[in-house]
């Protein structure tokens, strides 16, 4: 088995009215593991109120977990994790629903 | 605030079968209102399939739907209900050509006349499963099945919509009670006919390939309204799903065509092969049965000679490195972006749950026996018995999709006759008081670690080996887990809970769990996907289906005959 890094993530949590702020949690990871690897383990293990929108989890089919990764934009299914810090954000262009969650969904497909 | 909607035709769930499905309803003239809890076409089991749908066209070979049934029925050992699995195969040849119509882009063979290429998958008695390179099946039928659905006015979109509860009015389903995720509000739908399309329930265990909504709601939204489902014991586990190092963005049971094409080695932990210490011999070719494979490595697990996360090694690494690209071409490129080469690494595989064949039980129109409600794709229950040929879970999306999309339209239509389908606001309110009871609750652990606790439990004790003993265990922790759920937290901001959306996944959870457990306790054989320790043969008094239905105390179990074909029904 790989050796076990610690990756320090910083994650952009609220909504769009209440103050920025980041929130730190430290994460132990693999070689391979990713970003949202990461986001479900703090779900599981931290604060299940995180939210974080994905799906598919391993496939990169859903695209559902775009956001900015150390200020570019990217997946978190498919960003590896790397040791020391990451910061987390929602994409900037996009409606803020809260934490990592943007309104991504096509217009016509809102309730 | 509470929302309000109506439709003739609603579709709960919108990957294959449910986007077929509104296509379907929407050909036949009906309004229809297509719903997913996460997004509409991307969130479920059909975007991420990555090989192939087995049809009769007989491009490659001469090949007729009798031929595909017979694999069907023999796959399915004893349980295929037959009607059902003859709808398959018989309109497969339909769909395959309407999506290639629309555009899906099946592989072709430039050199023999440009026809769909077919190739030959395990089970079946010639090559018959087409596909689209590279490893895109899943996704071009997505995206074929999106463009379409968006070309009619009639289909109403929406996706963050999870339904909670049908709405059943006088024995009647007449539409559904949903929170939107991102406000947390309660919405109600009032529908002349429901169909569930919500998938498959592989993500009840740990090891699965299953996205992040395959939990099973449908089949516990089918219980608590009245409806039967059949065959819940049968999860087929796939044997050598990817286990590690972590792959993104490939299929996790892309192995076994590498297998199969190129002879991997099973290796134990301490770095020997093994398999053959259970029955069969390996020579470097794939001989070893998915269920002795999957066996062999559940046993060496159990003996600590697992790998280093639980499974077994597969090396290939015994393999030329033109030999591999020769076979595999791009995919050996994707390998390497996830750091992995083949020929100096062995990777890490262990059995996955990977399909359900179990499901709501269904007539030949895909009615449910609740009137108005109706199921498709892999929630519907039967038509592959107690194993699945590989390659008929996406060819039955497509095919159960539209026969249920045009029987939901036409029960529609009857039932509402002239008149627009009754308000159902006031049948609804219990269930949407229930949805803002369980709003902002600060209780004892939540349904976010509940769900990874019952996965495990279900792994351990409920997975491809079962005992009674395992089986007892696991549904008293079900009910444990059952027990404190009323006092599990949900609190947190409205907008997008996830924590909330997870108290009423595990809702759902415990409910189909508890049915898988009792379905498998109670069959006291081996056959197919359901493999008791402790009754290892396949009994013929047990070629018989097990109907579970909610009842005043729990579930009640029963069981019935599987439906045959009379000879001559099953060759025209
Ligand atoms: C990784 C993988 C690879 C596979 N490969 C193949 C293959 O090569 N060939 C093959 O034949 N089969 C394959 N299968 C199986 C096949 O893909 C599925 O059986 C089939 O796609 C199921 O289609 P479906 O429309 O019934 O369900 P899905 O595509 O799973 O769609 C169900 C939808 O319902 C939604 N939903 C669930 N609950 C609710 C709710 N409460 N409210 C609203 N919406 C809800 C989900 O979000 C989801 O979008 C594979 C499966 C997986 C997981
Ligand atoms: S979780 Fe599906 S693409 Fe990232």
């Amino acid at each position: 088995m790989s050796e076990r890094q610690t990756t320090r993530l910083k994650i952009r949590r609220g909504s769009a009215e209440g103050p920025a702020r980041h929130q730190v949690f430290d994460f132990e990871f693999e070689d391979g593991q990713s970003v949202l690897d990461a986001l479900r383990w703090i779900r599981g293990n931290r604060d299940a109120t995180l939210a974080v929108r994905y799906s598919c989890i391993n496939a990169n089919a859903c695209k559902e977990c775009v956001m900015r990764i150390d200020g570019r934009t990217g997946y978190a299914c498919t960003t590896p994790l790397k040791p020391g810090v990451m910061v987390l954000d929602p994409l900037p262009n996009k409606r803020l629903i809260r934490d990592l969650v943007t309104d991504t969904l096509p217009p016509d497909e809102r309730l | 605030m509470a929302h309000y909607l109506e439709t003739e035709v609603l579709i709960i769930g919108a990957g294959g079968a449910g986007m077929y499905a509104a296509i379907a309803a929407a050909e036949a003239g009906s309004s229809v209102l297509l719903l997913d809890k996460s997004v509409v076409g991307r969130s479920g089991a059909t975007i991420m399939a990555q090989m192939t749908v087995a049809v009769a066209i007989g491009e490659e070979e001469p090949d007729h739907w009798r031929h595909h049934l017979a694999d069907t029925i023999a796959s399915g050992r004893g349980l295929v209900d037959e009607p059902l699995a003859k709808i398959l195969c018989q309109s497969a040849p339909d769909r395959i050509r309407q999506m290639d119509g629309w555009g899906v882009g099946w592989a072709r063979s430039p050199g023999s006349g440009n026809h769909i290429t077919q190739a030959h998958a395990p089970g079946h008695d010639r090559k018959r499963c087409v596909y689209v390179d590279f490893l895109n099946t899943g996704p071009a039928s997505s995206r074929t099945l999106r463009n379409k659905v968006r070309q009619y006015d009639g289909i109403r979109r929406i996706s963050d919509l999870m339904v909670t509860d049908l709405v059943i009015r006088d024995g009647r389903a007449l539409g559904a009670v949903a929170m939107h995720l991102e406000s947390g509000e309660g919405v109600t739908i009032t529908a002349g006919a429901t169909v569930i399309a919500t998938g498959g329930l592989t993500g009840l265990y740990q090891r699965n390939s299953a996205s992040a909504n395959m939990g099973g709601d449908g089949f516990a939204l089918a219980l608590r309204a009245g409806a039967a489902l059949i065959d819940m014991e049968f999860v087929q586990f796939f044997p050598i799903g990817h286990l590690a190092p972590r792959l993104i963005g490939m299929d996790p049971i892309m192995w076994d065509p590498f297998r199969y094409k190129l002879g991997g080695v099973l290796l134990n932990g301490e770095g020997e092969e093994f398999t053959q210490n259970y029955g069969t011999v390996e020579d470097g070719k794939y001989v070893v049965t998915r269920d002795t494979a999957t066996y062999a490595i559940f046993k060496e697990v159990e003996a600590g000679r697992g790998s280093p996360h639980g499974g077994a090694w597969l090396s290939f690494e015994h393999i030329a490195e033109a030999d591999l690209r020769a076979a595999f071409g791009p995919v050996i490129d994707r390998l390497a972006d996830n750091g992995i080469d083949l020929t100096k690494m062995a990777i890490e595989v262990s059995p996955i749950a990977h399909y359900h064949m179990g499901g709501l039980r269904v007539d030949e129109t895909l009615a449910t026996n609740v009137p108005g409600l109706f199921a498709a794709g892999e929630a519907v229950g039967g038509a592959n018995g107690a194993n699945r040929l590989s390659g008929n879970a996406i060819t039955e999306a497509f095919v159960f999709g539209e026969l249920a999309g045009r029987s939901a339209a036409v029960a529609s239509a009857a039932a509402s006759g002239p008149e627009p389908v009754p308000d159902i606001r006031a049948a609804a309110q219990a269930h949407l008081n229930f949805l803002s009871e369980t709003a902002g609750r600060t209780g004892e652990g939540n349904a976010t670690e509940g769900i990874i606790e019952l996965q495990a439990l279900m792994q351990r004790d409920v997975g491809p080996f079962r005992t009674k003993e395992g089986l007892e265990r696991a549904l008293d922790g079900i009910a444990a887990l059952a027990g404190r759920l009323p006092h599990m937290s949900t609190d947190g901001p409205l907008a997008f809970n996830q924590q909330r959306a997870d108290w009423f996944a595990l809702r759902n959870m415990v409910e189909v769990a508890r049915a898988i457990a009792t379905a498998a306790l109670a069959r006291e054989e081996s056959r197919g996907a359901h493999q008791r320790e402790d009754f290892p043969g396949l009994e013929a008094a047990w070629s018989r289906t097990q109907v579970i239905r909610r009842s005043d105390d729990g579930i009640a179990l029963s069981c019935s005959e599987v439906r045959h074909l009379a000879p001559s029904e099953l060759t025209s």
